[in-house]
């Protein structure tokens, strides 16, 4: 789904057994994601889907996917997130499910919601299906509409109900932002509410159509602080198990996100077309390979093509990451981040202050603001923008 | 989630919305939930795959002690359950 964080640190969250040697040979892809569409009924302005989506090659079919599976739950891949775009706009998703289910995955469906009836989750959970996570743009109906630019606030809530009702765990992930980041108390209020079981505070996460609208959704510092206060003190007093996550908005951070736990570590994604990538967002790193599944294999494109083994190590660092002694915790950061805003996707991550680029972070912090209007993400401004 | 002892008589269960499996792969269990896993090492997985939610721990001990020829494993097993617990990983019934 759209705004699910960049951040991997969550993906895997046990202790360092799971993280493997990137010196020797590389783990396993533990988590496989598959953007199975970008159709998506929703039209949110900080989706990280690319902004050139519109001019994407045709959507793999269903046999190609269920070929994905099979290899990468050969690999080792476990955790299973179906994605997109909206992956309930695809009529074989049921299908996909019941053969990953089949092949032992962990099945995680990331969903606006909108599509999924009565009908639709039986069959999901028929098929195997695990978990669902659903995305809310805000607490109130106003903004959650607003800020997707549709009319889905009432629907979401019934699908949160629906999810209960049919025993998933559910995980509700919103987006924060400088439009909604002052409402995380109602936020969790209505997590709490509808009883999430954990609830993902993902502060944006400045790739795709986030990038684009980077100083219409940057909050400031005081916002920041404000809503981790707020979370610290509903952590304090909550008396159901609800774990709640607070995605760190790095960009007002001094140290670097541990982003992917390293690009080609653990996280293998899969965009509509079937172009493998190490992030959701690694095409935009130049000269690289990455593979298209309908022609390679994912053994080749897990340990053999550059896409993916080129940022392994930290062979390819430069000062200041590569004498550093954290560069093993962060991995020197995101090479999105550091190629958007320093050119050069092997320099350490400007998040860090001991970039040399890390006043192009501070900046963007000091001239947040909405000047201009948020351009939606829609197939319409996708072919107008590129 | 139970505040009760977790003591010989009682019969732990993998937690609501988890899930123990074997990785080949991996050479391990692991523990899966929403978006996330946990390896767990090899004592943590012996443990974690006899709760089932028939067994009492006092039974699971004894088939452990005697599946690797050992004993004075109680301690370590309450242990054990008394943290998942804490995690929500097993659940616990008297």
């Amino acid at each position: 789904m759209t705004g699910a964080p960049k951040s991997a640190g969550k993906a895997v969250s046990s202790g360092p057994a799971v993280r493997p040697d990137p010196a020797v040979r590389p783990g396993p892809p533990l988590w496989l994601l598959l953007e199975l569409t970008y159709r998506c009924p929703l039209h949110c302005a900080f989706c990280y889907n690319p902004t050139d989506f519109a001019t994407s090659g045709p959507e793999l079919g269903t046999e190609d996917w269920l070929r994905v599976l099979k290899e990468a739950r050969a690999l080792g891949s476990v955790q299973l997130g179906l994605s997109g775009g909206e992956p309930l706009s695809r009529d074989d998703l049921e299908e996909i499910v019941a053969e990953a289910h089949r092949l032992g995955f962990y099945t995680n469906l990331i969903t606006s919601g909108v599509g999924l009836n009565e009908t639709r989750i039986r069959a999901l959970k028929d098929a195997g299906l695990d978990h669902i996570q659903l995305s809310f743009q805000d607490s109130t109906r106003q903004m959650n509409d607003f800020l997707s630019s549709t009319r889905t606030f009432d629907l979401k809530s019934k699908v949160a109900a629906l999810i209960k009702q049919h025993d998933y765990p559910m995980v509700l992930n919103v987006v924060l932002h400088r439009l909604n980041i002052d409402h995380v108390e109602e936020i969790l209020q209505m997590a709490d509410r509808m009883g999430a079981d954990y609830v993902e505070l993902a502060n944006t996460q400045f790739y795709g159509w986030a990038w684009h609208n980077r100083r219409q959704l940057m909050p400031s510092r005081e916002q920041v602080e404000r809503a981790e206060e707020v979370t610290r003190r509903f952590r304090e007093r909550q008396n159901r198990p609800m774990r709640i996550f607070f995605v760190v908005p790095d960009y007002f951070e001094k140290r670097p996100k541990a982003c992917m736990n390293g690009l080609g570590s653990i996280f293998l994604t899969v965009t509509p077309d079937g172009t493998a990538l190490p992030c959701h967002a690694a095409r935009m790193l130049p000269g690289l390979e990455f593979p298209n599944v309908k022609t390679s294999s994912l053994q080749h494109v897990w340990y053999e093509s550059s896409g993916f083994t080129h940022f392994r190590g930290d062979a390819w660092m430069k000062e200041p990451c590569r004498s550093c002694p954290e560069k093993t915790r962060d991995f020197g950061g995101c090479r999105c981040q550091a190629y958007l805003l320093t050119g050069d996707a092997a320099n350490a991550d400007p998040v860090c202050d001991l970039s040399p680029h890390h006043h192009k972070v501070v900046e963007a912090t000091l001239s947040a603001g909405q000047e201009k209007p948020l351009v939606f993400r829609s197939r319409a401004n996708s072919s107008r923008l590129f | 989630m139970s505040a009760e002892a977790v003591e010989g008589a009682s019969r732990p269960s993998i937690g609501h919305g988890f899930r123990l499996q074997w990785e080949a792969v991996q050479n391990a269990y692991v523990l899966l939930f929403p978006e996330g896993m946990i390896k767990l090492n090899g004592s943590a997985g012996e443990i974690m795959k006899r709760c089932t939610g028939l067994s009492t721990i006092a039974e699971i001990t004894a088939d452990l002690e005697r599946t690797f020829e050992t004993s004075g494993l109680a301690h370590d097993v309450i242990a054990f359950v008394e943290m998942a617990r804490g995690k929500q990983w097993l659940s616990v019934s008297a």
